[in-house]
C-alpha cells in the first residue's frame, strides 16, 4: 500500500474510485449518483489541500515526486513519474477546486443518463490532474489524450442542439496538433534517451529546438487556443453543457498554457528566446481579435467563449515576456480566468436552466427582478474585465508590467497595443451586462412567465456554488502574495536557466 | 493611534459601509443611510485629525508621514503598497473629507427620505410623487422616497473608497486602483435609474471615455515600472531617478523618457477629468441624481484627474513638450467648454460645461508651471462646484414639487427658462447658490474663486505666457457671464411658470450643505492670498508655504504685478454686470441671443465622433473581423478542409479500413464494441472514423518530414 503515501498518486487517481462507486449504483437513483461524484471531488479537493500543506514554496524543484520505471524495453525509458512545483501547484488546486463546483451545477441542470455524466466527469478530472503531475512526456501524453475522451463525449452526448459539429470539432482539432507533439516527443524519447522531463532539462541541441518547439506548439497552441487556431472553441462552449463549459474553460485551457510553461521553455530555452517575439505577437493579435469578435456575439455564451481567446493572449503575452513578472503573472491569470470564466459560464447556465434560450436580446431588466443573480453576475464581470481590487487586474498588470520590459520580446509595442484589449474588455462586458441585466424587462420574461412559473432568483445551491469563486477573486484582487508565494522560487529558477539576449 | 494608522484607516469606513448596506441593512432605509452618513462622518473626523497633525509638523515636504506593505513580487523584491500624507495631499485630504461627508448628509434629504412610498415608483427610475390624503380629506402629490434608498449609500460608500484610496497612496498602483474603482462607481452612479436609456447611455459613455484615457495611464504606469523600478512617489522622484527618466530616449515623437511617461499618464487625465478631445462623457454624466453630479463633477472624480497630474508635477516639468501639451489643452478646454456652457439651458450642463473649463484653468496652470495655483484652484473650485451642483439639486427638488403640485409632468424641471424668481420661494438656495456662482465667476476679494483665478493669471502673465493668458481671461470673462446668465434665470425676476411659482425650500438635510459649503467657498480663498498682494507685505500665503513646501525646490512668490490684477476685476466683474444687463429682459429660449446650434450641439462632437469612431469600430468588430476573418475565412478554410478529408477519408475506409481491419480484427471485439457503441450512438457520424484515418495518414506524412528534417538538422 505505497501510494497510501504518495499524495500525489492518491490525488490523481482517487476519482477512480468513485467511478467504481457509480457503477454499481442503479442509473435511476439520481441523487445518490450525484452525492457520490460530488463527495468524491470534494474528497479529492480535501487531498489537493493534503498536497498544498506538504508543499514547500521555497523550493523551486518537484516535490512529493512519485517516480518508478514503468516501460523498459528496447532502449526506451518510460517512468511513472509524478510531482509538483510552482509551476504546476496552483493549477492542481484550481483543478480539484473546480470540479465538485462543477458537479454542484449539473445537480438540476442534468437529467438525462446521470450516471454515465458523473463517470465521465471524474475520469475527465483523472486526466486533468495527471496532465499537471506527470513529470514523464510519455505519462503526460496519456493524460493529455485521456481528457479528451470524456470531454468529447461530455459535449457530444449532453450538449446543445450542434453537439456533434461542436465536439467533432473539437476532438479533430485536438487531436491534429497532439499528433505532431507525440512525434516530437518519441524523437526525443529516443534521441535524448529518457522520457523524465527534468532529466531532458538541457539535453535538447540547439539545432533541433525550434522545430520540436514548433511541434509542441501545434499541439499546445491548438489548446490555449491561440488565434488563428481558436475556432473550435467557441463551438464547443456553446455546445457543452455548463459543467463542461466551466472545465474547459478553467482547466482544460490551461492545459495548453501549461504545456508551454513546463515543456516548451525550460526544453527548449533557446528556441523559446528565439521565438518569443513571434508568440507574443499571436497573443497580442488574439487580445485584439478576441475582444473584437466578442462584441459580435449574439450569444452570450459565445461571447465569453471569444473573450477567452482575448484572455489567454494574455497569458501567452505574459508567458514569453520570459521575465519573472510575465511568467507569475501569466501562471495567476491563468487562475483568474479559470475562476472569473468559470463563474460567468456557472451564472449563464443557471438563468439557461430556468429560460432555454442564450439570446443576449430577448434578456434585460433581470437586475430588477432576480438581484442577488445580477449583483454577483456584475462582479463577475467585472472581474472578468480586469477592475482593480478583483483578480483580474493583478494578473493583467503583472502580465503588462513583464511584456513591458521584457528582453526576449525587445519590443514594449506588444504591451502597448495588448492595453487596447482592456478598453475593448470593457466594451463588450459592459454592454452584455447592460442589455441582460439594466434597461425595459425582456420579452423571455414574459414568455417563461407563460409557460407557467416566474424567473426567479438563485437559490441556496447555486449561490453555494458560486460563492467560493467569489471569494477567491475577491482574495486575490486584494492580497495576491500568497499566490505568488507559492509559485515565485520555481519560476525564479525558470528565468535563471535562460539564455536571455 | 500613530498618525500613519490613521492614514491607514481612513479609506476603510465608506468600504465597510458598502458592504455592511448592500450584505445586511439594504432593506432598512434609516440604518442604511445611518451606516453611510456615519461612515463619512469617521473618514471625515480621522482626516481632519491627520490634516491638524499634518500642520504641526515642520518641513512636512521633506518627512512626510509614510508607511508601506509588501504586495506584489517583482523578480527579486517586492512591490510595496503604502500610504503617505505630503502638504498636498493633506491639503486635498481637506477638502476631499469635508465634501464627501457634505454629499452623503444631502443625499438624505434629496432622496426624499422620510417620504411615503410612491404610488408607482419603480426601481430604475427616479421618483414619481406619493399622493397622500390629509386631515381634512383632501388628496395631495407629495415627493416620494427613492425606491433604491440603500443602494444609493452603498455606491456612494464605494465610491468615497476610492476616492480616498487614491488621496492617501504613496504610489502610482493604488492610486490606479482607488481611480479605476471610482470609474466603476461612476458607471454604477450615472446608470443608477437605469430603467431611463438615457441615464444607461451616458453611464457607458462615462465608464468607456474615462477607460480610454486609463489604459494609456496603466501603459506610462507600466513604462514608468520598467524604467525605474518602483511606483512610489517619494522614490521616483528623487534627483537621480529624474535624470535617469530623463536621460531614455524612447525613440517616440522626439520626447525624452520622463516627457513619454508623463504625457500617458496625462492622458488618463484627459479621460478622468474630461479635457478636450474626451470631455464629451461629463456633460451627458448628469443623467445621474444631482448628489452624484456633486461628488463626481466637483468633489472627487474629475477633481482626481488633476489632482494626478499635480502628484506627478516633478515628473512632468521635466520635459518642455509635454507641459506645452498639457498647458495647450487645459487652455484649449478652458475656452472651449465656456462657450459650449453659455448656450445651455438645463441647469446642471451649465455646470457640467463650466466644471470642464474649470479643470481646463488647473491643467492650463500645471502647464505653465504654475504648481501652487493648480492645487489652489482645484481647492477652491471643489468647495464652490459642488455648492453649486448642490444649489442646482435643491433647485431642481424645488422645481419639482411644483412639477408635482401641478401635475403637468411636461414642463423639464431642469430647464432655466422654466424658472424665474425663484430668490422668494428658496431663499436659503439663492444665498448659498450666488455666493457659489460669485466664486466660479471670481467676484474681486471676497470670494474663494477670485484668489484662485487670480493666482493663475499672475503666473500666466509673470512668465510671460501672453496667449494663455489672453486665452484664459477670455474664458474668464465668459465665465462670469453665463453664471450671471444662470442666476438671472433662475432666480431672478417673475416666476415664468405655474410650477417655478409653486417651488419649495428644501429640508434642513439639504440646506445645511449648502451653508457650510459656501462658508468655504468664501473663505478658502483667504488662506491663499499673496504676500505682496497690491504691494501690502501681507503675511506671506499660508497656501503657498503649505503646499509649496511638496515640492523639492520650493516654488518661488511672483512678485505684483497690476496687470493681471486689472484684468481680473475687469473680467469677472464685467461679465458678471453683463449677464445680468441682458439675461434680465430675455423670458424664453427664443430671445437668447446665444441659443447658436454650433454651440447649443457643443460644436457636433458627439456627432463626429459616432461617424468617426464609435461606427467603424462596430463595423471592424462585427462584420470585418467576425463575419470575414472568423466566419469566412478560418472556419471557411476548416469547412473546406472538411469534406476534401471526407473524400481521403472515404477512400481509406473503404479499401483499407473496412478490408483489412473488419476481416482481421472484426469480430473478436464484437462485444466490447457494442457497448461502447451504444454510447456512442447521439454521436455516430460515421464521419468521425473518416476524419481518424485522415489523422494517421497525417501522422505517418508528417512524422516521416519531420524525422527528415530533425536527422538534417543534428
Amino acid at each position: 500500500m505505497e501510494f497510501l503515501s504518495q499524495p500525489l498518486t492518491l490525488l490523481t487517481f482517487f476519482p477512480l474510485l468513485g467511478v467504481l462507486a457509480l457503477a454499481f449504483i442503479p442509473g435511476e437513483r439520481k441523487n445518490l449518483l450525484r452525492w457520490t461524484a460530488l463527495v468524491t471531488t470534494l474528497v479529492t479537493f480535501g487531498l489537493s489541500l493534503w498536497v498544498l500543506s506538504q508543499f514547500k514554496s521555497e523550493n523551486p524543484a518537484l516535490q512529493l515526486v512519485a517516480q518508478y520505471n514503468w516501460i523498459t524495453v528496447a532502449g526506451w525509458n518510460i517512468q511513472y513519474h509524478l510531482g509538483v512545483d510552482g509551476l504546476s501547484i496552483l493549477l492542481v488546486l484550481l483543478t480539484a477546486f473546480l470540479t465538485p463546483i462543477s458537479i454542484l451545477s449539473t445537480w438540476t441542470a442534468v437529467e438525462e443518463r446521470v450516471k454515465d455524466f458523473m463517470m465521465f466527469f471524474l475520469l475527465l478530472e483523472v486526466g486533468m490532474m495527471g496532465v499537471f503531475l506527470a513529470q514523464d512526456l510519455f505519462l503526460f501524453y496519456i493524460f493529455w489524450e485521456f481528457t479528451l475522451v470524456p470531454m468529447y463525449f461530455l459535449i457530444g452526448i449532453w450538449g446543445g442542439p450542434r453537439r456533434i459539429y461542436a465536439a467533432v470539432k473539437f476532438f479533430l482539432y485536438t487531436m491534429a496538433g497532439s499528433i505532431l507533439m507525440l512525434l516530437a516527443i518519441l524523437w526525443l524519447g529516443i534521441n535524448v534517451g529518457t522520457f523524465s522531463v527534468p532529466d531532458m532539462i538541457g539535453k535538447v541541441p540547439p539545432g533541433v529546438q525550434i522545430l520540436l518547439f514548433l511541434a509542441f506548439t501545434a499541439a499546445f497552441a491548438i489548446k490555449v487556443p491561440m488565434w488563428p487556431l481558436h475556432s473550435w472553441l467557441p463551438d464547443a462552449h456553446v455546445e457543452a453543457p455548463t459543467a463542461g463549459s466551466v472545465i474547459l474553460a478553467g482547466v482544460l485551457l490551461k492545459m495548453g498554457t501549461y504545456g508551454f510553461l513546463r515543456f516548451n521553455i525550460p526544453l527548449f530555452p533557446q528556441a523559446s528566446v528565439q521565438l518569443a517575439p513571434w508568440l507574443a505577437l499571436f497573443a497580442t493579435i488574439g487580445i485584439i481579435y478576441g475582444a473584437a469578435v466578442s462584441y459580435a456575439q449574439s450569444d452570450v455564451k459565445k461571447l465569453v467563449a471569444y473573450s477567452s481567446v482575448s484572455h489567454l493572449g494574455f497569458v501567452m503575452l505574459g508567458m514569453f515576456a520570459l521575465n519573472e513578472q510575465g511568467i507569475e503573472g501569466a501562471i495567476l491569470q491563468m487562475i483568474n480566468h479559470g475562476l472569473s470564466t468559470g463563474a460567468l459560464f456557472l451564472l449563464i447556465g443557471m438563468i439557461y436552466e430556468q429560460t432555454h434560450t442564450r439570446e443576449i436580446k430577448v434578456y434585460g431588466g433581470l437586475w430588477k427582478i432576480t438581484p442577488i443573480f445580477g449583483t454577483i453576475m456584475l462582479i463577475a464581470s467585472l472581474s472578468s474585465m480586469g477592475l482593480p481590487g478583483l483578480n483580474g487586474f493583478v494578473g493583467e498588470f503583472t502580465i503588462l508590467l513583464g511584456a513591458f520590459g521584457s528582453q526576449a520580446i525587445g519590443s514594449p509595442w506588444y504591451a502597448g497595443i495588448s492595453a487596447a484589449g482592456v478598453i475593448m474588455a470593457a466594451v463588450y462586458i459592459l454592454y452584455m451586462f447592460q442589455k441582460m441585466f439594466l434597461g425595459p424587462t425582456g420579452s423571455i420574461v414574459e414568455e417563461v412567465k407563460h409557460h407557467g412559473h416566474a424567473l426567479r432568483d438563485l437559490n441556496w445551491r447555486e449561490i453555494l456554488t458560486v460563492l467560493p469563486l467569489l471569494i477567491f477573486i475577491f482574495w486575490i484582487g486584494l492580497y495576491p502574495k500568497p499566490f505568488f508565494d507559492l509559485m515565485a522560487p520555481t519560476v525564479k529558477a525558470l528565468v535563471a536557466a535562460l539564455p536571455l539576449p | 493611534m500613530t498618525t500613519e494608522t490613521l492614514i491607514w484607516l481612513i479609506p476603510l469606513p465608506p468600504a465597510l459601509a458598502f458592504f455592511l448596506i448592500v450584505l445586511f441593512t439594504n432593506k432598512n432605509k434609516a440604518l442604511s443611510h445611518s451606516v453611510g452618513v456615519g461612515a463619512a462622518v469617521l473618514s471625515w473626523l480621522a482626516s481632519m485629525v491627520v490634516f491638524f497633525r499634518a500642520l504641526g509638523v515642520e518641513h512636512l515636504g521633506e518627512h512626510p508621514f509614510v508607511s508601506s506593505v509588501n504586495w506584489l513580487p517583482t523578480g527579486d523584491t517586492w512591490f510595496k503598497i503604502g500610504v503617505a500624507i505630503d502638504p498636498l495631499g493633506a491639503a486635498v485630504l481637506f477638502f476631499v473629507s469635508i465634501t464627501i461627508f457634505m454629499i452623503f448628509l444631502y443625499s438624505v434629504g434629496y432622496h426624499n427620505f422620510g417620504q411615503p412610498k410612491g404610488d408607482h415608483d419603480r426601481a430604475g427610475l427616479p421618483p414619481h410623487g406619493a399622493t397622500v390624503t390629509d386631515e381634512q380629506g383632501h388628496k395631495h402629490t407629495v415627493p416620494s422616497v427613492e425606491p433604491m434608498y440603500s443602494r444609493f449609500f452603498a455606491f456612494l460608500g464605494l465610491f468615497a473608497f476610492g476616492m480616498y484610496t487614491l488621496v492617501v497612496s504613496d504610489n502610482l498602483l493604488t492610486m490606479f486602483v482607488g481611480w479605476e474603482i471610482m470609474g466603476l462607481c461612476s458607471y454604477l452612479l450615472i446608470g443608477f435609474w437605469y430603467g431611463k436609456p438615457s441615464a444607461r447611455a451616458a453611464a457607458i459613455k462615462a465608464f468607456m471615455t474615462t477607460r480610454i484615457g486609463d489604459v494609456f495611464m496603466l501603459l506610462g504606469i507600466a513604462f514608468l515600472y520598467s524604467a525605474t523600478g518602483t511606483l512610489t512617489f517619494r522614490e521616483i522622484f528623487t534627483e537621480e531617478m529624474l535624470q535617469h527618466l530623463v536621460s531614455i530616449d524612447p525613440h517616440f515623437l522626439g520626447l525624452t523618457g520622463a516627457g513619454l511617461i508623463g504625457l500617458l499618464l496625462f492622458i488618463g487625465t484627459v479621460g478622468k477629468s474630461a479635457q478636450w478631445p474626451l470631455h464629451v462623457w461629463l456633460p451627458d454624466a448628469m443623467e445621474g441624481p444631482t448628489p452624484v453630479s456633486a461628488m463626481i463633477h466637483a468633489a472627487t472624480m474629475v477633481s482626481a484627474g488633476v489632482y494626478a497630474v499635480i502628484r506627478m508635477f516633478p515628473l512632468l516639468s521635466l520635459d518642455h513638450n509635454t507641459m506645452t501639451v498639457v498647458a495647450f489643452i487645459g487652455t484649449f478646454t478652458a475656452i472651449f467648454a465656456a462657450t459650449i456652457a453659455v448656450a445651455q439651458n438645463d441647469i446642471k450642463r451649465v455646470l457640467a460645461y463650466s466644471t470642464i473649463s474649470q479643470l481646463g484653468f488647473m491643467i492650463a496652470a500645471l502647464g505653465i508651471g504654475a504648481y501652487v495655483a493648480a492645487a489652489f484652484h482645484l481647492i477652491t473650485h471643489a468647495f464652490f462646484k459642488a455648492l453649486l451642483f448642490l444649489g442646482s439639486g435643491s433647485v431642481i427638488h424645488g422645481m419639482e414639487h411644483g412639477v408635482l403640485h401641478t401635475g403637468n409632468h411636461s414642463v423639464d424641471p431642469q430647464d432655466m427658462f422654466n424658472m424665474g424668481g425663484l430668490r422668494k420661494k428658496m431663499p436659503i438656495t439663492f444665498w448659498t447658490f450666488l455666493i457659489g456662482g460669485f466664486a466660479l465667476s471670481g467676484f474681486p476679494l471676497l470670494t474663494a474663486g477670485f484668489w484662485s483665478k487670480d493666482e493663475i493669471l499672475a503666473d500666466a502673465w509673470a512668465n510671460g505666457h501672453l496667449v494663455v493668458f489672453v486665452t484664459l481671461a477670455l474664458a474668464a470673462f465668459m465665465t462670469a457671464f453665463y453664471t450671471m446668465r444662470q442666476i438671472t434665470l433662475t432666480f431672478l425676476g417673475e416666476p415664468r411658470t405655474k410650477e417655478a411659482e409653486h417651488a419649495q425650500e428644501t429640508p434642513w438635510t439639504m440646506t445645511v450643505p449648502l451653508m457650510v459649503l459656501s462658508v468655504f467657498a468664501i473663505g478658502y480663498g483667504w488662506v491663499g492670498i499673496p504676500e505682496n498682494f497690491l504691494n501690502l507685505q501681507l503675511a506671506p500665503s499660508w497656501f503657498h508655504e503649505f503646499v509649496g513646501g511638496t515640492l523639492a525646490e520650493h516654488p518661488e512668490v511672483i512678485p505684483f504685478n497690476p496687470i493681471p490684477l486689472i484684468v481680473s476685476l475687469v473680467v469677472a466683474l464685467g461679465g458678471l454686470l453683463l449677464g445680468w444687463l441682458y439675461y434680465r429682459n430675455v423670458n424664453s429660449a427664443k430671445e437668447d441671443f446665444f441659443q447658436i446650434p454650433l454651440l447649443k450641439n457643443k460644436y457636433y462632437f458627439d456627432e463626429a465622433y459616432q461617424v468617426v469612431f464609435i461606427k467603424p469600430v462596430i463595423w471592424l468588430s462585427e462584420v470585418f473581423t467576425y463575419k470575414w476573418l472568423d466566419q469566412g475565412l478560418i472556419d471557411g478554410i476548416l469547412h473546406f478542409f472538411g469534406p476534401a478529408t471526407g473524400g481521403i477519408g472515404g477512400f481509406i475506409r473503404q479499401y483499407i479500413d473496412l478490408k483489412v481491419i473488419n476481416e482481421f480484427i472484426g469480430d473478436g471485439l464484437a462485444a466490447v464494441t457494442q457497448e461502447t457503441g451504444r454510447t456512442l450512438r447521439p454521436i455516430q457520424t460515421g464521419r468521425i472514423q473518416q476524419y481518424m484515418m485522415l489523422s494517421l495518414v497525417i501522422l505517418a506524412v508528417v512524422g516521416a518530414l519531420l524525422y527528415f528534417m530533425l536527422g538534417a538538422g543534428l
